[in-house]
């Protein structure tokens, strides 16, 4: 059954019509002209590529924005929706892609603010608060500890408190943006069970993200957007990841990335016994040994803060090893320093691209210019020679498609994925022999991730070794040669991804061990 | 960028306008008689203000000397600031550097003058550079904020320079003071009149800014110091050593400082007093706020508040309170600071929609 355009008679059965939107914005048309239908009680997915004006199309529904164009129906009612308030009035909650949530206090004072159950006098009834986000939490299955402080808690009941929230304040028709964003494959498996919940409770759910195999396993409609319209309104059951991609990209995308044969050449790292701690001094990597030959990459596997962070850092100079030894070229390079590290030609993708990878109130061209600011051609004689640097950055972002092609604009200014371009651009164009890559593609879309994929297949070609540490098990699984799987600051066992399922990772990825793993497939 | 440059250099400019606006109300509500005697008063006032900066040879010479110290407690503490570090030492840092420099000038009447003020210089700025040096040196190795080891250190090197003025290296007299320093250390003078000498300081303090403005934009180390300023992490990641660049720019914001005392002494004073920084060192702080931390604007607010300063004695004159002065200047760093006052007075601030 094809997608239903309903006419405006059926409009009562649907929780959202939004009728030929348009919101303009200097310079861009981020919507024009968008239709969506949300029927009651469905999951919903939005998907399209960063910038195609799904959050823009998503805060006009929540009253952040007003439609300079077009009409917004709810349960069939025709509205105006100016803020935020109108729409919480009319059961829409919205969960936010960074969470509003204050750190320091609590669960149940979080859910509550803006609208706490009083004593007399109007003072702030505590207890009947935490009764009342019990019975919530209870009712919808979203376990929470109420008492507890929302900086102590992981982002995944970070975000149930928010969807908490939204509860509370009466919502049935609930807006997701990029919810899985920042979640671990558990945390997501988590939330979804929780949408299903609610789903059941007849609450209406508007999913957006650009992760066309959540969209696949969730929702049941999906509408897709690129570049301010809508290319595609269809059920799920009857489309694919592909049929997706290509409608979110406008052309046709390798969703597998072809990889060629390669045998690898002669070792170029090794790494003994390593024990790194995490910032609280706690042990995060335990003796963990690994050689990395040239041109392969060696996929690190592991659900996020499993020591795959403090080992990539230890590598590079940025962490301190305890003990053991890392060892390049036949050089013991154990806690150099991170010059040292880059100087012998192993450059470093880190994985937090605001915290380390890039300087934000520079520009463009001064974060291309970071880690060879002092050394030729950049710098001569303790002078920076702008001129190369100016030139060699144009290059670069012509090269990688930054967009736009400014280089002196600030780095803060561009988008999550041009920002990771130009960090992958700086990394490579070190010409290095050895690559520490990290999460090189976390919160990117389809197209920039393609090109990240392409272009460390490139330097895989180039005969550079590379460590690739992702969360994302699709990315490990499609471009490694060999996969550690980390759990708990130790390796579970060296696998091939092509002789091993996803099921088996995932295995090993909760801490069993290979053999473990296999013996018990066995029997 | 380019319409985010113009609009750092007209904050500083509208606040100004703005102060002398609040200031001109004060004016006319403190005058006697009708609206229109007070507004007399008010364009009396002003005019007798600029007069006193600007308006003789004299007086324009005195806004320079008051303003040659303040480029340079302002470039210390813009320095600073530009590494991410905030340096409220520069008092102390001055005082050492103009105490430690006074020392060695008393004693150095063998040496002649070509070698004899260049090394007095030297040992004022390496005296404010240890100084400074201290507390960077404690951030870096312990965590020390700077903020508490450097105001620390302003009341240690209070105490020591009293103890000296008053002990060891008093010449006798009513106010603590040093002997006088050898004539072979003393800055020569570019004009004098009257009783008002102008040394050759003011150029020394212009110097500095231009040396400071190619450090911070033309070398690596001025991106060094830039980039730890901005993002430490993102800057040991690129191979930049963190702890090495707060100690190098405390000792140079420091260095600065020394120099600022290095010079009222030997251009001006031709001593050490107890009084000589008198909070010139804490201008520094308001300068490079009103200079928006770059060089030349440093110059170009050390301008301002110097002249407002020597304005204030002749507006004195005619009955206007000189406090009038601190006034202006409270409010000037009170709109730069909270920039955000100036620019919704503006309208610069017009929200900009879009998506991410």
């Amino acid at each position: 059954m094809p997608f239903h355009v309903p006419s405006e008679d059926e409009y009562n059965d649907y929780a959202v019509v939004m009728k030929d939107i348009v919101k303009r914005f200097p310079k861009v048309l981020a919507n024009d002209e968008v239709n969506l239908f949300v029927k009651k009680g469905e999951i919903h997915a939005i998907v399209g590529e960063n910038g195609a004006g799904k959050s823009t199309l998503m805060n006009q529904l929540y009253g952040l924005y007003n439609p300079d164009d077009g009409d917004i129906f709810i349960r069939g009612r025709k509205l105006d929706i100016d803020n935020p308030k109108d729409a919480i009035k009319e059961g829409i909650g919205m969960v936010h892609q960074h969470f509003m949530l204050v750190g320091p206090l609590s669960v149940t004072e979080n859910i509550v603010l803006g609208d706490e159950p009083t004593k007399q006098f109007n003072v702030f009834d505590l207890q009947k608060a935490k009764k009342e986000v019990q019975k919530i939490s209870k009712d919808y299955g979203l376990k929470v500890d109420v008492n507890a402080r929302i900086e102590d808690l992981p982002v995944g009941t970070q975000q149930r408190v928010e969807i908490l929230k939204t509860l509370y304040r009466g919502a049935d028709i609930l807006i997701l943006d990029e919810p899985t964003a920042v979640l671990t494959p558990q945390e997501t498996e988590e939330l979804f069970e929780v949408l299903q919940n609610l789903q059941k409770d007849g609450k209406t759910l508007l999913f957006i993200t650009h992760k066309l195999n959540e969209v696949i396993e969730i929702s049941n409609n999906v509408t897709v957007m690129r570049a301010g319209k809508v290319t595609g309104q269809l059920p799920t059951e009857e489309t694919s990841q592909r049929e997706l991609a290509n409608m979110m990209v406008g052309r046709e995308v390798l969703l597998r990335v072809e990889k060629e044969e390669k045998e690898p050449g002669e070792k170029i790292l090794e790494v003994e016994n390593l024990n790194v701690n995490d910032n609280r001094s706690l042990p995060a990597v335990r003796g963990c040994s690994l050689d990395l030959y040239k041109g392969e990459i060696l996929g690190i596997a592991g659900v996020a803060g499993n020591g795959q962070s403090e080992l990539i850092e230890s590598i590079a100079g940025l962490r301190k090893a305890e003990d053991g030894k890392v060892i390049y070229e036949g050089n013991d390079v154990t806690n150099a320093t991170p010059r040292e590290i880059r100087e012998l030609g192993i450059s470093h993708i880190a994985e937090d691209r605001f915290k380390h990878a890039m300087i934000q109130p520079f520009t463009v061209a001064y974060n291309v210019a970071l880690g060879r600011h002092y050394r030729p051609p950049f710098a001569e004689g303790g002078f920076l020679n702008h001129k190369q640097i100016n030139k060699r950055s144009k290059e670069l972002v012509k090269q990688f498609d930054v967009r736009p092609p400014e280089t002196q604009i600030l780095a803060g200014t561009l988008s999550g994925g041009n920002q990771q371009k130009m960090v992958v651009a700086r990394e490579i164009d070190y010409d290095p022999d050895c690559m520490l890559v990290s999460q090189p593609t976390r919160g990117l879309d389809i197209g920039a991730i393609e090109f990240i994929h392409q272009t460390l297949l490139e330097m895989r070609g180039r005969d550079v070794g590379m460590i690739l540490v992702s969360m994302e098990l699709d990315e490990v699984l499609s471009l490694s040669d060999r996969i550690l799987v980390m759990y708990e600051g130790q390796f579970m066992g060296e696998v091939k991804p092509d002789e091993i399922t996803r099921e088996e990772m995932g295995l090993m990825m909760a801490g069993q061990t290979l053999e473990e793993v296999r013996s018990e497939s066995d029997g | 960028m380019g319409k985010k440059s113009w609009i750092r250099v007209l904050i500083p400019i509208v606040s100004v306008l703005i102060a002398l606006l609040i200031a001109s109300i004060i004016i006319i509500w403190v005058g006697e008689g009708s609206f229109m005697e007070r507004l007399q008063f008010l364009v009396t006032a002003y005019s007798e203000m600029i007069k006193g900066a600007f308006g003789s040879v004299s007086a324009f010479m005195n806004t320079i000397i008051k303003m040659s110290p303040l480029i340079l407690t302002g470039l210390a503490v813009g320095f600073g600031f530009r590494a991410g570090v905030f340096n409220i030492g520069a008092e102390g840092q001055m005082a050492m550097g103009a105490l430690t420099a006074s020392i060695f000038a008393v004693n150095a009447s063998a040496l002649p003058m070509v070698i004899a003020i260049p090394m007095t210089i030297i040992v004022g700025m390496l005296a404010g550079a240890v100084w400074a040096g201290i507390a960077g040196f404690l951030k870096a190795k312990t965590g020390a904020h700077e903020v508490i080891t450097t105001i620390m250190l302003n009341w240690i090197a209070y105490n020591i320079t009293n103890w000296a003025v008053a002990g060891p290296f008093n010449s006798g007299g009513g106010t603590p003071k040093s002997p006088e320093i050898a004539e072979s250390t003393k800055l020569p003078n570019v004009v004098s009149s009257q009783a008002t000498f102008l040394s050759y300081g003011i150029f020394i303090a212009i110097a500095a800014a231009i040396i400071m403005y190619v450090i911070l934009y033309r070398t690596s180390m001025g991106y060094e110091v830039k980039a730890v300023g901005f993002n430490p992490f993102a800057s040991e990641y690129g191979g930049i050593n963190v702890s090495k660049n707060i100690i190098i720019t405390m000792a140079i914001s420091g260095a600065l400082a020394g120099l600022a005392g290095t010079l009222e002494s030997i251009g001006l004073y031709y001593r050490f007093y107890g009084t000589l920084t008198s909070g010139k060192g804490f201008d520094g702080i308001s300068i490079a706020l009103i200079g928006q931390n770059n060089p030349f604007g440093i110059i170009a607010a050390s301008l301002l508040i110097g002249g407002l300063r020597t304005g204030s004695n002749q507006m004195q004159f005619v009955g206007v309170p000189k406090h009038i002065v601190t006034i202006i200047q409270s409010i000037i760093i009170f709109l730069v600071a909270a920039e955000r006052i100036v620019m919704t007075i503006m309208g610069w601030n017009k929200k900009k929609g879009g998506s991410k």
